[in-house]
């Protein structure tokens, strides 16, 4: 039975994953919900390039992001230097800073589900709420946001599983430190650098695909049970 | 009270519109594309004309020049859409509450009136995606009223029904017409529709209202030029039931004046005011009484006037007492009559024209 049972390495590693990416995930969620709808509904000057922005992350190679929140959120970047003197918040090799960069990864991959959820929600049934009396917030509230929920529920699903699993711009912004930025996918990287690791390796891969087979399977319940919910038709 | 009398478009699309309209049910009409939609989106709120001044019952809802402009969310219209529009993700209650619980607007009817009116008692608890089509339209026609609108705008509710669905639904707009005294702003191109609901006509073509006023005036005094999207021109007679022939199936409906017109097949009782549409085209004229003839309605009537129509067409506007009929014939064979305004002629309708889909109670009150 003790192959079962998670050495202290290994849970410090998942541990800290699963704080990094639930943080990374909390913070930009309500951030992607806004977005998403923004580019959905409204037409502003900079709409693309907004669009392209968020993108980055997906397209960049992943050194490149982690380096530019290294010059920017850094000890010595301005962001990181404001924050630091105006709320004392540090990024600097902290696990903080692997849920900035978690976050900052995931993100395209949560905005755009969440985007096409209210892209597909007809306006005209905002309009009728409108026309019922019901203020815009409240009709965000009731109406706009529970329609789009599966489609949010989608995208937080895959950001965290991302944000799990991130890997080039955490170790570029907040290198690999035992118990602070060794996030899984650090952790099995070190195993893998070495010698006699291939155990730790193995055990730390199929931790991983258990964490992402489990987010999955659970997405897809809730799923079903919203769709059911929103009455479209069962399957 | 409706006063309406608002000018702006609509993209490239301009529309002047200019109507008054007291209590009861008033029917926007016209052929698509003619601006039904956009008049009544600028009545609701949902957008802005460039000038002029919308009031329901003296409350003043836009003004341009006073720079009154009322909010969609403080309008308080209850507008019906075509395509219903309710809530997918809430319940047959919820939907009807809506306006309650999100828009904290007050009761002035109880659910249980308003679900007893519709007849929706049973589907308080289903979600919309399992009504028909049918069902969703009076579950929406629920959720407006009680949303204790001023005016409600019912903007095509039948259209995208099938016309067994457009049977089940006619009777409560009938009801909801008597029984809750709410002005009702309804648009539709099927003249059957308006013919059978509404006391005030608003034409529109072209962006334009081309005429207003009591449906059965509107009717009788249409430009025959007017394009009705298809539609034939017509004109509505009303009458009292005397008599019903319980043999052949056929009930006789008393103008005034004497006239009768014998209509088969019709269930109305005894005493009932009721409408008869009757086409233009179904009214042939004869200078003397016919007999020997399978027509059974011959009434006797004053031409008032002549209106040449495209085409080899005349269009002959006779009196019966003060009801107004129309005619359809050829030029030639008005020639051949010798018509001329004043002169004492007998009308021909065949009954069979008259069918149910045509007729409607009428309002006691006209």
């Amino acid at each position: 039975m003790a192959f079962f049972e998670l050495h202290p390495q290994e849970w410090e590693a998942l541990s800290l994953s699963l704080k990094v990416a639930a943080t990374a995930l909390a913070v930009s969620l309500p951030l992607a919900v806004l977005t998403g709808y923004g580019l959905a509904r409204w037409r502003f000057p900079g709409h693309g390039l907004l669009n392209a922005l968020i993108h980055m992350p997906l397209v960049m190679p992943p050194v490149v992001t982690g380096f530019v929140l290294l010059l920017v959120f850094g000890p010595a970047g301005p962001a990181g230097q404001f924050l630091s003197k105006t709320f004392g918040l540090s990024f600097a090799f902290n696990w903080m800073g692997a849920a900035l960069a978690a976050g900052v990864m995931a993100f395209p991959l949560l905005v755009r589900p969440i985007r096409l959820a209210f892209e597909a929600i007809d306006p005209k049934l905002e309009e009728a709420a409108t026309s019922l009396g019901a203020p815009r917030l409240i009709t965000f509230a009731v109406v706009t946001f529970p329609l789009a929920l599966p489609g949010v529920l989608g995208g937080a699903v895959l950001a965290f599983a991302k944000a799990m699993g991130e890997f080039g711009a955490t170790i570029t912004f907040v290198s690999n430190i035992p118990g602070e930025t060794r996030t899984l996918a650090l952790a099995l990287y070190t195993a893998t650098q070495t010698p006699s690791g291939d155990v730790m390796a193995f055990r730390l891969t199929i931790i991983s695909a258990a964490v992402a087979l489990g987010a999955l399977l659970l997405s897809e319940l809730l799923a079903r049970h919203l769709r059911r919910r929103i009455g479209a038709a069962d399957d | 009270m409706i006063e309406v009398d608002i000018k702006g478009r609509a993209g490239q699309f301009a529309v002047h519109a200019q109507f008054t309209a007291p209590q009861g049910v008033t029917s926007l009409f016209g052929p698509s594309g003619a601006g039904k939609s956009t008049v009544t989106r600028m009545i609701a709120g949902l957008l802005k004309p460039e000038e002029g001044r919308i009031a329901v019952n003296g409350e003043v809802l836009f003004d341009s020049a006073r720079g009154i402009d009322v909010s969609v969310q403080n309008r308080r219209i209850g507008h019906v859409f075509q395509d219903s529009r309710l809530f997918p993700h809430l319940s047959v209650k919820s939907n009807l509450t809506f306006a309650r619980w999100a828009g904290r607007r007050s009761a002035d009817r109880s659910l249980t009136e308003v679900v007893e009116l519709l007849g929706i008692g049973h589907l308080l608890n289903r979600k919309p995606g399992k009504l028909s089509g049918g069902e969703r339209q009076r579950v929406a026609i629920g959720r407006a009223l009680l949303s204790s609108p001023r005016l409600l705008i019912m903007d095509e509710p039948l259209a995208s029904l099938d016309q067994a669905r457009k049977a089940d639904i006619l009777p409560y707009l009938d009801r909801l017409r008597s029984e809750t005294g709410l002005p009702i702003l309804y648009v539709s191109h099927a003249m059957e529709e308006v013919a059978r609901l509404s006391q005030t006509l608003v034409i529109l073509s072209g962006g334009k209202t081309v005429a207003s006023g009591p449906v059965s005036e509107v009717l009788a005094s249409l430009d025959p030029g007017t394009d009705l999207g298809g539609e034939e021109t017509a004109a509505l007679l009303e009458g009292v039931v005397a008599h019903r022939d319980e043999q052949w199936d056929l009930v006789d409906v008393a103008l005034d004046e004497g006239a009768v017109i014998q209509v088969p097949g019709l269930p109305a009782s005894l005493g009932d005011r009721i409408r008869l549409r009757i086409p233009a085209r179904d009214v042939s004229i004869s200078l003397t009484r016919p007999s020997g003839i399978s027509v059974r309605n011959i009434l006797k009537a004053k031409v008032e006037a002549l209106r040449p129509l495209d085409g080899p067409y005349v269009e002959v506007v006779c009196k019966i007492g003060t009801q107004t009929l129309r005619s359809r014939i050829t030029r030639a064979s008005s020639a051949d009559l010798g018509l001329a305004p004043g002169q004492c002629v007998f009308l021909l309708i065949k009954s069979v024209t008259i069918d149910q889909g045509r007729v409607g109670p009428a309002f006691r009150e006209i």
